[in-house]
C-alpha cells in the first residue's frame, strides 16, 4: 500500500456504525491519499454509502475518528462544519436533484446558498459547468423531471463540481445507466479530476472502477478487507476480492438475504 | 419475562422518539434567529400555508358558526334564554371553535403536504444533497415553514372567527327569527379583548405544532413511497392530537389566569 508516501486527504480510523442491532461499519480503516481516486467496491448493503455519510457528518459513527486534511471532523458543529462541507461535492446515486428548481438553479445552488456567490455570476458558472458535462444551454432552463436518467446524472455531476471542490464523492455513478452512458460518465469523472481533486467513489460496477480508480478498496462486513492499486486487483490473492470481481456465486462471500 | 421485555422496549422506543423530537425542535427553534434567513422561501410558505388555506378554513368556520347558533338555540330555548345565543356563539367561536377548526383543517392540509414534500426529499436524498452543497437543511427547509405557520395561523384564525360569527348571524336571522341589528349589537357588546387574545395564542401554538409535526415526520421518513405515506399519515394524526391536547391545556391555563 502507498498511503505512507502521499499525505492523506481523508483518513478513517476504526469507524463503527450500527443501526439498532445491525452492525454496518465494524472498525473501518481507510486512507485516501491527496489527489488520488479511490473506489470502494463491495456488495449491496455492506455499508459503502454509510461510509460516505459518516465522513460528511450526515450520520454519526458510534466510535472511531475521521480526519480530513489532518483535522478530526466527527465533532464539527456550526460554522466550522459549514466551512468543512464547502470542501465537498457529491454525485448521488439517484442524482438527488431538487425537483422544484430548474436545472441551472440546481447547479448554481451550492454557489448561491452555500458560498454566497452573486446570482448572475453563479448562473454563468452553472451554464459553464453544464457545458463541461456536455449539456447545452437550453437544458439549463428545463426542470429535472423533464430529463432522462443519464442526463440527470450529468446535471448531478455538474452540480457536484460547480464550486470546484477539493473532494468529490461519487455514489454509484454508473448504476442504472446503459453501458455507453456509463462510459460517458466515467470519462467525465476522469476529466473532473484533472485539477488534482481527491475522489472517493462507491460502486459495484467493476468496469467503471477499473477505469476511474487509482486505488481500489474492498468493503466486506463493515471492514476494508483489501486495498491496493487498480493494477493489482486481478492479483490480490484475496479469495473475497477474487470472488467479487469474477462475480461467482460460490466462494467465501455468502449472500445475506436479509438486509 | 417476555411481558417486561415488551414494556421495556415500548418505553425505550417512546423515550427515544421524545428525545429525537426534542432535539429536532431545539435545532429548529435555535436556527430561527441565526442568519441566513430565507425570506423569499418564507413568503412562499406563507402563501401555501396561509393564503391557500383560506377557502377550506372559511367554509368550515361558516358552517360551524351556523350550526353552533342552531344548537345553542335549542339549549337556551328550554330556559327561555334565547337572547344569549349571540353571546354564546361569539365566545364559542373566538375561544374554541375558530382556532380548533382552523387548526384541524390546516393540519389536514398543511402538515400532510409538508410531510409528503420533505419525506420525498428525504428518500430521494435531496436533503442529504443540501448538506453536501453547504446548506443546512434545518435552516433551509424547517425554519421557513415554522415561521410561515406562526405568522399565518393567527391571521387565518381572525378570518375564521369573523366568518364563523357571520355563519351564526345567518343561521340566527334566517332560521331562528332573530333581528339582524339586535343580533349584531348584542355580539358587539359581548366582545372582549381576552376572548380574541386567547384564541390568537392558541392559533400561534397550533401553527407551531402543525409545521413541527409536518417537518419532523417528513425528515424522519424512511424507505420509499410507503415510508412517505406513513410519514404523511403520522404528521396529520400527531398534529391533530397535539392540537386538541394543547387546546385543553391552554384553556385550563387561560381559566387559571383569568384570560
Amino acid at each position: 500500500m502507498m498511503s505512507a508516501a502521499a499525505p492523506a486527504k481523508i483518513e478513517l480510523r476504526n469507524v463503527k456504525k450500527r443501526f439498532g442491532p445491525k452492525v454496518v461499519l465494524d472498525g473501518l480503516d481507510l486512507t485516501i491519499p491527496r489527489g488520488q481516486s479511490l473506489v470502494i467496491i463491495g456488495g449491496s448493503g455492506t455499508g459503502k454509502s454509510v461510509t460516505i455519510k459518516c465522513v460528511l457528518g450526515i450520520l454519526h459513527p458510534e466510535a472511531g475518528e475521521i480526519f480530513v486534511d489532518g483535522e478530526e471532523v466527527t465533532g464539527l458543529r456550526g460554522r466550522a462544519r459549514d466551512a468543512f462541507l464547502r470542501k465537498f461535492g457529491m454525485l448521488f446515486q439517484g442524482a438527488a436533484l431538487f425537483d422544484s428548481m430548474k436545472v441551472w438553479e440546481n447547479v448554481a445552488f451550492g454557489l448561491i446558498q452555500g458560498r454566497g456567490v452573486a446570482k448572475r455570476q453563479a448562473r454563468e458558472i452553472a451554464f459553464d459547468k453544464l457545458a463541461q458535462v456536455g449539456l447545452t444551454a437550453d437544458v439549463g432552463e428545463l426542470y429535472p423531471s423533464e430529463l432522462s436518467g443519464g442526463m440527470q446524472k450529468r446535471v448531478g455531476l455538474a452540480r457536484a463540481i460547480a464550486a470546484d471542490p477539493e473532494i468529490i464523492f461519487f455514489d454509484e455513478p454508473t448504476t442504472g445507466l446503459d453501458p455507453i452512458m456509463s462510459d460517458v460518465i466515467n470519462d467525465l469523472i476522469i476529466a473532473t479530476r484533472a485539477a488534482g481533486t481527491t475522489a472517493l467513489s462507491i460502486t459495484h460496477d467493476l468496469t467503471s472502477a477499473r477505469k476511474i480508480a487509482d486505488q481500489i478498496a474492498m468493503l466486506y462486513k463493515g471492514k476494508i478487507i483489501w486495498q491496493g492499486p487498480t493494477s493489482q486487483i486481478d492479483h490480490s490473492g484475496n479469495p473475497y476480492v477474487d470472488q467479487f470481481i469474477h462475480g461467482r456465486a460460490e466462494g467465501p462471500i455468502k449472500m445475506e438475504v436479509k438486509a | 419475562m417476555n411481558f417486561f421485555a415488551h414494556v421495556g422496549r415500548a418505553t425505550l422506543g417512546l423515550l427515544r422518539e421524545v428525545g429525537r423530537l426534542s432535539v429536532f425542535t431545539m435545532d429548529g427553534v435555535t436556527s430561527f434567529v441565526r442568519p441566513p434567513i430565507y425570506w423569499s422561501l418564507m413568503f412562499k410558505q406563507i402563501m401555501r400555508i396561509g393564503y391557500f388555506s383560506l377557502p377550506v378554513v372559511g367554509l368550515t368556520a361558516f358552517f360551524t358558526g351556523a350550526v353552533l347558533a342552531l344548537q345553542i338555540y335549542i339549549g337556551t330555548a328550554r330556559y327561555g334564554a334565547e337572547q344569549f345565543v349571540p353571546t354564546v356563539v361569539l365566545i364559542g367561536i373566538l375561544r374554541e371553535l375558530g382556532p380548533v377548526i382552523a387548526g384541524l383543517m390546516v393540519a389536514g392540509r398543511v402538515a400532510a403536504a409538508i410531510a409528503a414534500e420533505l419525506g420525498t426529499m428525504r428518500v430521494t436524498e435531496q436533503i442529504d444533497a443540501l448538506t453536501t452543497l453547504a446548506t443546512r437543511p434545518t435552516k433551509y427547509l424547517v425554519v421557513p415553514r415554522l415561521m410561515a405557520a406562526l405568522i399565518s395561523m393567527p391571521i387565518l384564525v381572525v378570518i375564521a372567527d369573523s366568518v364563523g360569527i357571520f355563519g351564526g348571524y345567518i343561521a340566527a336571522t334566517k332560521s331562528l327569527g332573530f333581528t339582524g341589528s339586535i343580533y349584531l349589537s348584542t355580539t358587539m357588546q359581548a366582545l372582549t379583548f381576552n376572548d380574541v387574545l386567547s384564541g390568537l395564542i392558541k392559533a400561534v401554538v397550533f401553527g407551531f405544532l402543525i409545521a413541527l409535526m409536518g417537518c419532523y415526520n417528513g425528515f424522519n421518513s424512511r424507505g420509499g413511497a410507503q415510508g412517505v405515506g406513513a410519514a404523511t399519515t403520522n404528521a396529520v394524526v400527531s398534529s391533530s392530537i397535539l392540537i386538541l391536547a394543547a387546546n385543553y391545556i391552554l384553556t385550563n391555563f387561560f381559566n387559571y389566569f383569568g384570560i
